[in-house]
């Protein structure tokens, strides 16, 4: 649809869509604006130009009518744009249920991908298209940012953190994936492909991996090893918050705050619990910081949140 | 300019009744113990001119590697060719430019006073200035820092291996500069303006200045905090910023855009002040709207402060945020706007005269007017979504830095140049020169918009081969712009010596600095002039103007 | 004095009332400097500090609470001795000008000698982060912050109090010692007690939050 516009990026999402339609509007006003200052300068400057014969009689030196004129032409228009451009970026980063979830780690340099299903892959991401793709992400050490230009999304990962991001390809194809947050010395090369492929094609392409063991099951596999089912199982004597049906529900904390179990949340209570005790429970939670790579609290998070989705939670 | 009764070259054989300030005195203290404004002026504009040719080294550098995605240089050093370029520039170079060479030379002359109010300090500033210098130069010969002017933690307190210290070091003690020189200025305007100098008689340069001045002192402490944090977990190891232990790294950008936000700011409220004296004089007519100019530089300096968030908005802010600092990015962008309606009215029913002060303050209005637009673009939440990161922030930026400060910078250059130095500069060289400029800047950065937009990550060494062509489109407009900048050097130069002897009043301007000599004698003027007009009282039809202290030309 | 005058008042002043006013004006000018430097460093102090409530207060109960209150009186006494001092230069009383910023100079030397002694209590009870220093049971590396902040904050604080120390010396040695300082003419020793008394503030807003962390 944009092949006719020169030098246009490919545009393989429903988010790309959108965007585009904004930023023509923009490159409308913005070249309006450029055009009519050249114009009147241009204009001026031959109309005006030492010893033109034109009249130089009643200089406008000052009007408010003017003044105040432009000003407010140039906010209402400013604020038109404001509104469409905030409407849209609110869409874009409030992150749906998803058809489809995918982890991303960022890592010095490269980018790790995990399917729930347990297939990894390592700068390229395959998604099914016509799918809404939800992305956590992480870094594993410095800042990056995950950007895949024909799908006009980004978004930092920072370490210390988890992000959401969702996309919805509208395209089979193969689409460039950078890193646009300089990193360290070969920031330049921590690119990637993100392949969209129909649905039978990606249906095939997770079987073909020969993965066995789900990331949730991968998980629960760390979550044993590292004790997290001696005090949170529910045969467990210690009083610890049940993580069945936990994802996705409200959580009281002890500092009176109330916070969304996301998986946000899941990995500040796993590597911060001190400062996320829950309300009711005493903060006697070991500090896994250190001890747990960001792969593996994925993998735990993965777990979390398949636990106990039988169970009435109430969101 | 082919006006017959203005003076342009000075009368045969009068001489002056005394020195000018470049003769007064010989000896090597004289000037580097100096108390003079002027002097300390050209001090700086050594000193300024100095490092920016050590940061466009670096870019000429960084273009040639990029005009091939094999590259030249080992992405290690291209990484610390970027951050040197990035934080020389910016510090060493752009914000100093225009404040301590001809704010510090013209804000006495302009308002009628014999030196700013703290004149040690001013010296003072100019040895902090180069003690940082100093120490950037250290950092950048012993291998440079390579995490970008914006030292992004944890990668700058943490990871990187370059001379992190020692740059962020550099920059702390060059904000002790900032300050010293802003808060001269401020006290200057306030209680060293001559009588019958009110504030709504201040040439707008005046008020360029006193708006940076404001914006200096108030935003250099909070970068200087950052910068001294920052050193001190590099230093010592601490977890200030590192999530690892128990530090946040988006604080760090919080701090550091409070700052840096309003320090763009910096760059161009004195350029726009420039502009704002040479339309007037080059048109031969008032400004158009003074009180909506002075009105727009203070809400520009005061709504700087309220945006600084727009550089955060896909760092992990909450949406709601990301909302609130695109409202305010749009409103400060209004004034802005008002400033480019005016210049160009400025140029209706004029009389105007296509000089290099003229040519460069048109290309600063275009380049500034592009750099505006695509701003607005970048304040477009969703829009900075796609390019945010990438080449198009790039290309925004050095459309306002480079296409209008830098020209702004040249403008006044040659401006004021026979004030300066008693000289006039050979005009076709300088229109030339001018020209250049601008086709030059515009086949260096126009192509990365597109780059940007396609995609390509800024900080880069290297890049997928289909974006080459572009690249190269932009690597050949940098040899232009180098020659272009190289150009004044050598006809400036050439006019030191053989250009023609400059009258007080070569273009027939209206401003106190236009009543003394050229070159100015030490103390400026014999008596306090008393000041009676408004700025530009050019008159275009009668091709008359009235000095502000009251005296009424021909031309 | 019309001579001492005429050597004091500068080229670009028309009268030493003009000069004098447009210093007082430069030190406040500077002090909205200062006040935003170290507005920012306890911004960021307050931002961790609600961040890790239960840490800093289990960190900070290694301060030296009687060090700080002790330097706190110390200092409130000292600008009150300079503001006496200045009062003295207004009434052209000499001795007891130089009597009372000699004791504002004590003073500043007392505040870095208790401090001295602070900071080697500190080093034994390991609290200087990077170097020696220990986490207590139960304390999260957010601890170890808020010693960043203390040591950060209370070394700037030195400086600049040494600085202020320094400015009343070169007062005393040099001004005053020149007859400089009069009735007529007394602004620079007015512009160094501004400064001198930014700095007993600036301990005011680092006391409590320093030392009455979780003591309350």
């Amino acid at each position: 649809m944009y092949r006719w516009i020169p030098f246009w990026p490919d545009t393989a999402a429903v988010n790309a869509e959108v965007v585009n339609n904004l930023y023509i509007a923009e490159l409308i006003v913005s070249g309006l604006i450029v055009a009519t200052v050249v114009a009147m300068i241009l204009a001026f400057g031959v109309r005006y130009r030492r010893g033109s014969p034109a009249s130089r009689a009643n200089l406008v030196q000052k009007t408010w009518h003017l003044e105040v004129g432009w000003t407010t032409a140039t906010l209402g228009a400013f604020l038109i744009l404001f509104v469409w451009g905030a409407s849209i970026y609110i869409w874009l980063f409030q992150a749906p249920q998803g058809d489809e979830e995918v982890y991303v780690v960022g890592k010095r340099w490269m980018w790790k991908v995990e399917h729930p299903g347990g297939q990894r892959e390592i700068n390229a991401l395959h998604v099914p298209v016509d799918k809404t793709i939800r992305v956590v992400m992480g870094s594993e050490d410095v800042i990056h940012s995950f950007f895949v230009p024909a799908f006009r999304i980004k978004h930092d990962v920072v370490p210390g953190t988890l992000q959401t991001i969702w996309f919805k390809a509208n395209k089979t194809g193969v689409f460039r994936l950078v890193c646009t947050q300089f990193c360290g010395l070969q920031h330049a090369t921590m690119q990637g492909e993100v392949d969209v492929m129909s649905a039978p094609d990606y249906a095939r392409w997770l079987t073909e991996q020969g993965v066995h063991e789900s990331l949730a099951d991968q998980g629960r596999d760390v979550f044993r090893a590292h004790g997290c089912s001696g005090c949170h199982d529910e045969n467990s004597t210690v009083h610890a918050p049940s993580l069945a049906g936990l994802y996705g529900t409200y959580v009281h904390l002890q500092d009176g705050s109330v916070r969304l179990a996301d998986e946000a949340y899941i990995r500040d209570c796993i590597l911060n619990p001190r400062s996320f005790t829950v309300a009711g429970f005493p903060p006697v939670m070991p500090d896994f910081s250190g001890q747990l790579g960001e792969d593996e609290v994925l993998k735990l998070i993965a777990y979390i949140k398949s636990i106990g989705k039988t169970r009435e939670t109430g969101r | 300019m082919s006006v017959t009764t203005v003076e342009r070259a000075a009368p045969r054989e009068t001489p002056s009744p005394e020195p000018s300030y470049l003769t007064a005195e010989h000896t090597v203290g004289s000037w580097l113990l100096t108390r003079d404004h002027k002097r300390i002026a050209l001090l700086f504009f050594a000193s300024i001119t100095f490092f920016f040719f050590v940061g466009g080294i670096a870019a000429t550098l960084m273009r040639l590697n990029l005009a091939t995605p094999q590259g030249l240089l080992q992405p290690s050093v291209y990484n610390r060719m970027f951050t040197m370029h990035g934080i020389i520039m910016v510090w060493f170079f752009l914000i100093p430019s225009i404040p301590t060479t001809f704010g510090n030379f013209f804000i006495p002359l302009m308002i009628g006073a014999r030196d700013l109010a703290f004149p040690r300090v001013n010296l003072g500033s100019w040895y902090v200035f180069n003690l940082s210098g100093l120490v950037v130069l250290y950092s950048l010969v012993m291998g440079g820092a390579d995490t970008g002017w914006t030292f992004y933690t944890p990668l700058s307190a943490s990871y990187a291996n370059g001379y992190v210290f020692a740059a962020a070091m550099a920059v702390f003690i060059n904000g002790f500069s900032s300050i010293m020189t802003s808060l001269n200025f401020i006290v200057t305007i306030h209680r060293l303006r001559a009588p019958g100098m009110t504030w709504l008689r201040l040439p707008l340069f005046v008020w360029g200045i006193y708006a940076v001045s404001v914006v200096m002192l108030t935003a250099t402490p909070v970068l200087a905090m950052d910068t001294l944090l920052l050193a001190v977990e590099r230093f010592i190891g601490v977890g200030l910023f590192d999530p690892t232990r128990g530090g946040d790294p988006i604080l760090w950008q919080h701090m550091f855009w409070f700052y840096s936000h309003p320090a763009v700011y910096i760059m161009i409220l004195p350029a726009m002040g420039v502009v704002s004296e040479i339309i007037p004089c080059y048109a031969r007519r008032p400004i158009f709207g003074y009180v909506g100019m002075v009105l727009a530089l203070m809400a520009i300096a005061i709504l700087s402060f309220f945006v600084w968030a727009h550089h955060m908005f896909v760092a992990g802010i909450s949406i709601y945020a990301g909302v609130f600092f695109s409202l305010t990015t749009f409103f400060v962008a209004v004034p802005s706007a008002i400033k480019v309606f005016n210049w160009t009215v400025s140029l209706h029913k004029g009389s105007i005269v296509f000089d290099a002060p003229m040519l460069y303050s048109l290309g600063f209005v275009l380049l500034f007017t592009v750099g505006g637009v695509t701003g607005l673009m970048l304040a477009t939440l969703a829009i900075d979504v796609g390019v945010h990161g990438t080449y198009f922030v790039i290309a925004h930026f050095h459309y306002i830095m480079v296409g209008a400060t830098v020209s702004a910078y040249f403008a006044a250059l040659h401006y004021w140049w026979p004030k300066i130095t008693g000289r006039l500069y050979p005009e076709s060289w300088a229109r030339f020169a001018a020209i250049l400029t601008y086709v030059g800047f515009n086949l260096t950065f126009f192509p990365q918009f597109i780059l940007g937009y396609l995609g390509m990550p800024r900080r880069s060494y290297t890049y997928p081969v289909e974006w080459q062509s572009w690249n190269v489109l932009s690597s050949a407009g940098a040899s232009i712009l180098a020659v272009a900048y190289a150009l004044p050097l050598l006809y400036l130069g050439w006019s030191l010596i053989w250009g023609r002897k400059a009258g007080p009043n070569p273009w027939g301007a209206t401003g106190l600095e236009w009543t003394t000599p050229s070159p100015p004698p030490d103390h400026n003027f014999s008596s306090t002039p008393t000041v009676v007009h408004e700025p530009y009282l050019y008159d275009p039809e009668k091709a008359t103007f009235v000095s502000q202290e009251g005296t009424r030309h021909a031309g | 004095m019309p001579d001492r005058g005429a050597r004091l008042l500068e080229v670009q002043y028309a009268n030493l009332a003009h000069q004098g006013e447009t210093a007082e004006l430069g030190i406040w000018a500077f002090l909205i400097n200062e006040t935003i430097f170290f507005g920012a460093l306890i911004f960021t102090y307050y931002f961790y500090r609600l961040t890790y409530p239960h840490d800093f207060a289990l960190a900070a109960r290694d301060t030296v609470l009687w060090c700080g209150s002790v330097n706190l009186a110390i200092l409130v006494t000292s600008s009150l001795t300079m503001v006496l001092g200045i009062n003295a230069a207004a009434q052209g009383e000499r001795t007891k000008m130089i009597r009372w910023l000699v004791a504002t100079c004590a003073l500043g030397f007392a505040f870095m000698l208790v401090k001295g002694y602070e900071y080697y209590l500190d080093f034994q009870d390991q609290v200087v982060p990077a170097v020696n220093y220990v986490a207590k049971s139960g304390e999260g590396p957010a601890g170890e912050l808020f010693w960043v902040f203390y040591w950060v904050a209370t070394g700037l604080h030195a400086i600049h109090l040494m600085t202020g120390v320094g400015l009343v010396l070169y007062m005393l040695l040099w001004r005053i010692r020149r007859g400089e300082i009069t009735p007529v003419y007394y602004t620079p020793l007015e512009v160094v007690g501004v400064y001198w008394s930014f700095v007993d503030v600036v301990w005011l807003f680092l006391f409590p939050s320093i030392y009455l962390v979780g003591r309350s």
